[in-house]
């Protein structure tokens, strides 16, 4: 059944959308991940522009983490307060990546910047994630403990404006966190994702959060600065389509759930190398086509005034 | 007597007068619904005359074009071993769809000055819009978009796809694609002889985005905070809703 999507002005098959919201919530629900640098590159490939399917995407993004986040509040493993630190940074962040973002697309350069960001960082992800599973494998299979020692003390500890964060036991200074917020805030406008693959190793390694209210906190600041990102491409650019919204997320949302399930019962280590080399791949297709010579050189773009 | 006669001479010498254009269309009218997926408008009609048919044969051109609208072509250059827009050149209106359908090869039904007087072509119709005279870099850019166009089933050119029968009938359908534009869709007809003009007949065809396509798309682009809101209120009941629905099956 094709569909047409009012603000991308293109026809696409729902049962398409459906089906590719349906698989990235399955493996974010596997993988706990927000699935939203994989589904932005699959918009790409499927010929919807790259402006609308950033903006899109965070939309998107709310929902999912807005559903994942309902299960950590019962759990009560959410950090209002480290998240509100967060989050003041992610508004911050969002706000230049946006400026960035127009900047560019009045410049024509819009869609090398986001294509070059998920080159980089799925490209980081992807072999940090392959290399920290083919080791997972080795250790399981020789039997042999490894015992991860937090940090107690390093630079973080020397910064001035220190705070007190009871839920994540932790007394350092707000610049770290703000930094972290405004960094994740800035991907999520440019790259339309909602930055957990960055913010929840930056929360574990350098501010030595434990990994317990990690993913619920990183959740809550995902909710607003994606919503916000949402409101600020939709007021300036009119680049967010809601009907292709709806079907991604019902797709994705159902998917999620059932991902859960699954991952619940499968072995971790070789899931994970599963995603990593899905994100390699994607990573090596966008990689190769800013090589390849393109097969028509000259684009079109809409006139100023739009 | 003499006056009548005067009259008669002077009704026969007006060529325009001769020949003249009836239409009719399948549709003046396109609905963009939600499940749009392209639309054929079948375009037919007959040569009114009131005298003999003349020796040479009648050609028939029909054109529907698109709204106008400035755009912006960039090209892609090497840069640092990545494809990177280098060039951009302004065009002032290009038409969002132009198809062009002839009762005959391009060559036979009209000569390259009538094009330009008449701006036929996709070519000249974008080049008479041009204020500014184009070198031979902005005729590149030109071509380009007329390439990536004609690609995307935008512009077309259908030759020998206009039957014309005994040389007053007329019919061709053009397909127009799903990803159209909304606007006034400007169609003409011409009857050609030698390749020159002798008649030309404009209408409008209508496309617009009717229902909730229609109230999207005004709402996105003019209450952009309304609709913004309205996006995220889907997201969060739809996330709200998703985890309650799958706790409840969990639980039964």
């Amino acid at each position: 059944m094709q569909i047409y999507l009012p603000i991308a002005e293109v026809s696409v098959n729902a049962f398409l959308l459906l089906g590719l919201g349906g698989m990235v919530g399955v493996l974010s629900g596997m993988f706990g991940v927000g699935g939203g640098f994989l589904m932005t590159p699959l918009l790409f490939f499927i010929g919807i522009p790259p402006a609308i399917a950033v903006a899109t995407e965070a939309n998107q993004i709310v929902a999912s983490s807005f559903s994942g986040v309902l299960a950590h509040f019962r759990r009560r493993t959410v950090d209002f307060k480290m998240g509100t630190v967060l989050l003041i940074g992610g508004l911050f962040g969002a706000g230049i990546g946006v400026v960035v973002f127009n900047y560019l697309k009045s410049m024509g350069q819009v869609d090398l910047l986001v294509r070059l960001c998920y080159v980089v960082f799925l490209g980081i992800i992807g072999s940090l994630m392959f290399m920290e599973s083919l080791r997972a494998i080795q250790r399981s299979r020789s039997n042999v403990k490894v015992s991860f020692k937090r940090k107690q003390r390093n630079w973080i500890h020397a910064l001035p404006f220190k705070m007190r964060f009871r839920t994540s036991g932790l007394y350092i200074s707000v610049i770290p966190p703000l930094l972290i917020g405004l960094a994740v805030g800035v991907l999520a406008a440019i790259m339309g994702v909602g930055g957990g693959f960055v913010m929840v190793p930056a929360m574990i390694y350098i501010l030595g959060m434990p990994t317990k209210v990690v993913v619920g906190t990183s959740l809550f600041q995902i909710i607003f600065v994606t919503a916000f990102t949402t409101l600020l491409h939709a007021t300036t650019n009119y680049t967010v389509d809601m009907v292709l919204a709806v079907l991604l997320l019902v797709g994705g949302v159902i998917g999620a759930q059932i991902g859960a399930q699954i991952g619940a019962r499968l072995k971790a280590e070789q899931l994970r190398i599963l995603l990593a080399l899905l994100v390699l791949m994607v990573c090596g297709k966008l990689g190769l086509d800013l090589l390849m010579e393109p097969a028509e050189l000259y684009s079109i773009a809409s006139g100023a005034g739009h | 007597m003499r006056l009548v006669w005067i009259l008669w001479i002077f009704y026969v010498a007006l060529p325009v007068q001769a020949e003249d254009v009836v239409l009719g269309l399948s549709k003046d009218r396109v609905a963009i619904t939600a499940t749009f997926d392209g639309s054929e408008i079948l375009v037919f009609g007959a040569v009114k005359r009131e005298t003999a048919i003349p020796e040479t044969p009648l050609q028939v051109i029909v054109t529907i074009a698109g709204p106008y609208k400035p755009i912006v072509v960039r090209r892609k250059d090497k840069r640092f071993g990545i494809w990177v827009n280098t060039e951009n050149t302004k065009i002032e209106a290009a038409p969002s769809f132009y198809a062009v359908a002839t009762s005959a090869p391009w060559d036979e039904v009209i000569t390259p000055k009538q094009d330009a007087k008449h701006q036929v072509s996709v070519a000249r119709a974008i080049k008479a819009r041009q204020t500014a005279p184009a070198d031979a870099e902005q005729e590149r850019f030109t071509e380009a978009v007329i390439r990536i166009r004609s690609d995307e089933n935008l512009y077309q050119l259908l030759e020998n796809e206009v039957t014309v029968d005994q040389q007053t009938l007329f019919r061709t359908s053009i397909e127009m694609p799903s990803n159209l534009t909304e606007g006034h869709y400007d169609t003409r007809i011409l009857l050609t002889r030698n390749g020159v003009v002798i008649s030309t007949l404009n209408t409008e065809i209508d496309v617009r985005k009717v229902g909730l396509e229609r109230f999207l798309f005004s709402l996105s682009r003019e209450q952009p905070l309304v609709y913004g809101l309205l996006s995220l209120a889907i997201a969060i009941f739809a996330g709200w809703g998703a985890s309650g629905l799958f706790s409840a099956l969990r639980r039964s």
